[in-house]
């Protein structure tokens, strides 16, 4: 599916801007693409904190919470930074795809079916030494979130079916499949009211990381979102992808292999979901089990877009959305709000952000092609 | 006292599976339907008909009248589309983001309104019993049909002969297959979208309704696992043909009575994979009338799913 | 859901810079005092949190944790705080850590299974000043002291359920709907159909797995097909027992009741139902914390040490259907009742226990059932 031309090529525009534009330009180029989400994300804050007095609750006392429980301390940034590890991964299984025209949104099962994978293969590597079985894990886990979610790629490219709907339904398929094999084959007969895989064991759990405390999948989230940025905005591969993502023909004419590289990225953001499952198995749970479904694959979705499918703003994004997440226990407890408050927060803010999209190049100041053009829309009556 | 059919009671309940499960399938993907062919997707029907539930359940408790809940989860959708389809008519907004960032906010707020309407029991709409012919209790519980069953299937056929034999029919059919023909013939495009996601909207608030008000009949937090965002995948299935999403509803709710039917007759093992079998059958079908060389017949060319 | 005007919630953040410094200190229930209005509280009071995996009013596992968890808000000298829908992620660690950094709590009851291990044990080795007691019946000597768990023997129920069930079924079918094949239900299925031959030897249990705690649509489509396979009492060992009771009512089939009184549901075919009482467990931890104690590591108890409760009869239950029921349950209000009893084999034909031999509610084998006893239909 080639979702929404217009993105994409602006951002195809980009490098031909960067070389014939001077500094001023780019930089006032880079400011809207700050300024805009920055300013759609306080306009959706500004009519969250309406809805909350229409219902009688203070807005302040809610900034002071998501402050306190999100970000105030070290507790609090702890704490978000935890819920933002999964979805650095799983906002990368949608940005990726995203640049070639694909909006695929079943990141989940390739989450459960990573974890599921690194869990499995980890009692025959009993034994191993861990900086061989480690990697192994992590590769078994990416493994099989790019077969599935590079079968999605596959489908759409070679057969054309739609990568929203089938990434979907296989979504649902894999945790269907995950936890057949999870209460069924490769269930640990001692895991009793728990249904769960064998444990992996101590010797391959990975620690916290120094000084944050915080487990290894959150450096390695921001390193697969360096990598991704790097892949799609410093390569000729990934300069090929964006051509193909803002017009197939065009990418076809030009010889480029369009359906490899669909099949490429997919599977490579197939990949990267599946290592949020890794981390969930090898860093917090310890095994497998019904859990793994916990819902990063969705959220992440959110963090893509409201990142614009950008890998760098993936990071930012996911650490306010993880604040946000993180100070909704809070919310219920101070504030007497129902959990789904922070559903609600998080709709408003997505639906705000996408509506900036309209935004981009109507501002002078951020637009260098309307400072040359001042004199001729004077001349013509001033037009907006 | 009661009679046993053996394996015949597979068929019989994949038979009322297929009445009981299939109205919200049929409702949000007829809604979709008339969207997409505008040429704009809505894959926020998901929260649509899961606020449409909340809605409903909460006015029937409050109004004591199941129609009430109907009337208000119907425009209760609507507002959603409405949102929707004026949302989406700026340049650069992508309908699909839209979409999904609707369901869940429309999620959110049921959830957010619903908390107190958990508990309070609310009156069910009415079902017509078209098996009592029978003796068999089994039979006379497959053919107890709900009136927005009957609904549904009657509103499919209008539909599918609205879209060929009247000019709104073939104003939304224009408006979706190109908008530049549609400017030049003088039509207001956005408008014609705006209507077309509103009436999505409805449908799909109605069809929540039939969620807490008659099967399963009860407003909680996990009332819709995922139906309105497979109802969607069924229109791509049915090629935009409301007779077709008739028939697509009844084989998805059809196969997701099938897990539990064959449990009863005592086949039990594996049953997460015979849950999954509407999604299997669903991707099979999907992949089975795609083909890599030309577009989905019967696609509306302005749809994004098709370019 | 209480409202409050905007003024007080401003109120409320004016107190904030002095609720963050004092935090650290033994102060930080200020916080949760100004944020719920300035209520006068008693000078050290005892903050107990509560953590729940659904919503707190949804008819079954997390409101009868509630239902405890409000009863208590009337003691004196104890602030409850309370959080639902936490996921058995690493979120309920944070969760935890956020009761006890932020809100003072001293006392946590995190009530889903899946929070134990290695959420709860992570955090009780992080807290060791914190005591930490989990529904579930899990801890072990092994684990943290200030660990422990608390469980309930509501087989117990379940039995009780089956004997009014055959008296009430006339198909002599009754049907069980599961949510996954694990112990815990599996021992309530056993129980059911136990008590209803008991009553009737020839009646059999038809259980259906959903797959899930929580899934309104497969609990709804497992009832009916329970219903069409002839079962006319149904029971069920799902988060929230509401769609089950409702669906079965309409059917016209009997339901008895689990997790809490679903009577109001069904009030004509609402026949009893087996119900947790947490509020003993409760009073009794927080009896002991107050006293300078530390609360039971292992508590467990069935109906003798009322944990475990009936609802009340409704209508649809005969008086020798009660006489019977009441009688039994004078046995188990004795203690040390035998459900599980030889001669007895599973529904593979494989003898489970052997004639003479029996296990009483306490014994710990029945934490490891895997079988389904002879006379109900379904597997493992």
């Amino acid at each position: 599916m080639v979702a929404d031309a217009a993105p994409s090529k602006l951002a195809a525009d980009r490098p031909r801007a960067l070389t014939s534009l001077p500094l001023r330009a780019w930089l006032a180029r880079r400011l809207e693409a700050l300024a805009i989400p920055v300013g759609a994300a306080l306009v959706g804050f500004l009519l969250f904190g309406l809805f909350l007095i229409a219902l009688g609750k203070s807005p302040l006392q809610l900034i002071d919470i998501v402050w306190r429980g999100g970000f105030g301390s070290p507790f609090a940034l702890g704490n978000s930074l935890q819920r933002a590890a999964p979805l650095l991964f799983a906002a990368l299984c949608v940005a990726l795809p995203a640049r070639l025209g694909l909006v695929v949104i079943g990141g989940e099962g390739a989450i459960v079916l990573g974890g599921l994978a690194a869990a499995a293969i980890a009692p025959p590597l009993a034994g191993w030494p861990a900086p061989l079985a480690i990697p192994l894990m992590a590769g078994a886990a990416a493994l099989a979130g790019a077969v599935w979610i590079g079968a999605v790629g596959w489908l759409q490219a070679y057969r054309n079916v739609n990568a929203t709907i089938a990434s979907l339904l296989m979504s649902s398929i894999a945790i269907a499949l995950a936890n057949h094999l999870i209460e069924g084959a490769l269930r640990d007969p001692a895991s009793l009211n728990k249904p769960s895989t064998l444990p992996v064991g101590d010797a391959f759990m990975l620690g916290p990381m120094p000084v944050i405390g915080v487990h290894w999948g959150l450096g390695c989230g921001v390193l697969a979102c360096v990598i991704a940025y790097l892949l799609m905005d410093r390569t000729t591969l990934g300069f090929a992808a964006r051509i193909a993502g803002g017009n197939v023909k065009a990418a076809q004419i030009q010889g480029l292999p369009v359906g490899r590289l669909i099949v490429g990225f997919t599977a490579l953001g197939g990949a990267f979901a599946a290592l949020a499952g890794y981390f969930e198995v090898a860093a917090v749970q310890g095994n497998a089990n019904g859990t793994l479904a916990a819902g990063y694959g969705y959220t992440g979705i959110l963090v893509a877009f409201l990142a614009r499918q950008n890998p760098l703003a993936i990071m930012p994004v996911a650490f306010l959305l993880g604040g946000i997440e993180a100070s909704s226990g809070l919310i219920q407890r101070r504030m007497q709000l129902p959990d789904a408050t922070v559903l609600v927060l998080e709709g408003l803010l997505f639906l705000v952000v996408l509506l900036s999209e309209t935004l981009y190049g109507r501002f002078k100041p951020f637009n260098p092609h309307l400072w040359t053009e001042k004199r001729e829309a004077a001349a013509a009556g001033g037009a907006a | 006292m009661s009679d046993d059919l053996g394996l015949w009671s597979v068929p019989l309940a994949i038979l009322g599976g297929a009445i009981r499960v299939s109205t919200p399938f049929l409702f949000v993907s007829l809604g979709e339907t008339i969207t997409e062919r505008s040429g704009r997707i809505n894959l926020g029907l998901e929260g649509t008909l899961v606020f449409g539930a909340m809605s409903a359940y909460a006015t029937a408790v409050l109004t004591a009248s199941p129609w009430a809940g109907v009337a208000v989860a119907g425009l209760a959708g609507g507002a959603f589309g409405l949102l929707h389809g004026y949302i989406c008519k700026f340049p650069r907004v992508n309908d699909v983001a839209i979409g999904i960032a609707l369901m869940l906010f429309g999620t959110g707020l049921a959830f957010f309104f619903g908390k107190p309407f958990i508990q309070p029991p609310a009156p069910p709409l009415p079902a017509i019993p078209f098996g009592a012919w029978s003796d068999l209790p089994q039979v006379q519980a497959a053919l107890r049909v709900n009136v927005l069953f009957l609904v549904g299937a009657a509103l499919s056929v209008a539909l599918w002969w609205g879209f060929r034999n009247t000019k709104a029919g073939l104003v939304l059919r224009v408006v979706g297959d190109s908008a530049d023909a549609a400017r030049a013939l003088g039509y207001d495009v956005d408008r014609v979208r705006l209507v077309a996601t509103a009436l999505g909207g409805v449908l799909a608030g109605i069809g929540g309704s039939y969620l807490s008000l008659y099967y399963p009949g009860s407003w909680n937090e996990g009332i819709s696992s995922g139906q309105g965002l497979m109802a969607v995948a069924l229109v791509i299935f049915a090629r935009w043909n409301p007779l077709a999403c008739f028939g697509a509803a009844l084989l998805f709710g059809g196969a997701g009575a099938l897990g539990p039917a064959l449990q009863s007759v005592g086949i039990s093992q594996g049953y997460y994979l015979f849950y999954a079998a509407p999604y299997v059958l669903t991707l099979a079908l999907l992949v089975a009338t795609s083909s890599p060389d030309r577009v989905l017949a019967g696609a509306p060319g302005e749809l994004s799913l098709s370019k | 859901m209480p409202s409050r005007g905007p003024n007080e919630g401003e109120k409320g953040v004016a107190h904030l810079p002095l609720t963050r410094r004092t935090m650290l200190g033994a102060g930080a229930a200020l916080g949760l005092a100004a944020a719920t209005g300035g209520r006068a509280r008693a000078a050290t009071p005892l903050t107990v949190g509560f953590i729940y995996v659904g919503p707190k009013d949804d008819y079954g596992y997390n409101q009868a944790h509630a239902q405890a968890a409000k009863a208590l808000k009337g003691m004196g000298g104890i602030e409850i705080t309370e959080e639902e829908r936490v996921p058995e992620t690493n979120a309920v660690e944070k969760t935890m850590e956020s009761m006890i950094n932020l809100d003072g709590a001293t006392l946590l009851f995190p009530t889903s299974f899946g929070y134990y291990s290695p959420y709860l044990l992570n955090e009780a080795r992080k807290n060791p000043k914190i005591q930490f007691r989990h529904c579930g019946g899990l801890w072990t000597e092994k684990d943290p002291p200030n660990a422990g768990s608390y469980f309930g023997y509501i087989a117990q129920g379940q039995y009780l359920n089956g004997i009014v069930a055959a008296h009430a079924s006339k198909s002599k079918k009754i049907g069980f709907v599961a949510a996954k094949p694990i112990p815990q239900v599996l021992n309530n299925v056993n129980a059911f159909l136990l008590g209803a031959r008991s009553v009737d030897p020839s009646i059999t249990c038809q259980v259906i797995f959903t797959g899930e705690w929580s899934l309104a649509v497969k609990e709804a489509e497992a009832t009916n097909a329970l219903v069409d396979g002839g079962a006319d009492v149904i029971t069920c060992h799902v988060d929230s027992p509401k769609v089950v009771v409702e669906t079965a009512a309409r059917r016209g089939a009997f339901v008895c009741g689990y997790h809490v009184d679903q009577s109001p549901l069904a009030p004509q075919k609402y026949l009893t139902g087996a119900e947790w009482n947490w509020l003993p467990i409760y009073k009794d931890a927080i009896a002991a914390m107050q006293a300078g104690k530390v609360p039971e590591h292992f508590v467990r108890g069935g109906l003798a040490d009322g944990y475990v409760k009936m609802s009340p009869y409704g209508p649809g239950v005969s008086d020798g259907a009660r006489r019977n029921a009441d009688a039994v349950k004078a046995e188990m209000l004795k203690g040390g009742y035998e459900i599980i009893k030889g001669p007895l084999k599973d529904n593979a034909g494989k003898e489970v226990m052997p004639a003479g031999k029996a296990y009483p509610e306490k014994a710990p084998e029945l934490e490891s059932t895997n079988y389904l006893v002879e006379g109900v239909k379904g597997s493992v």
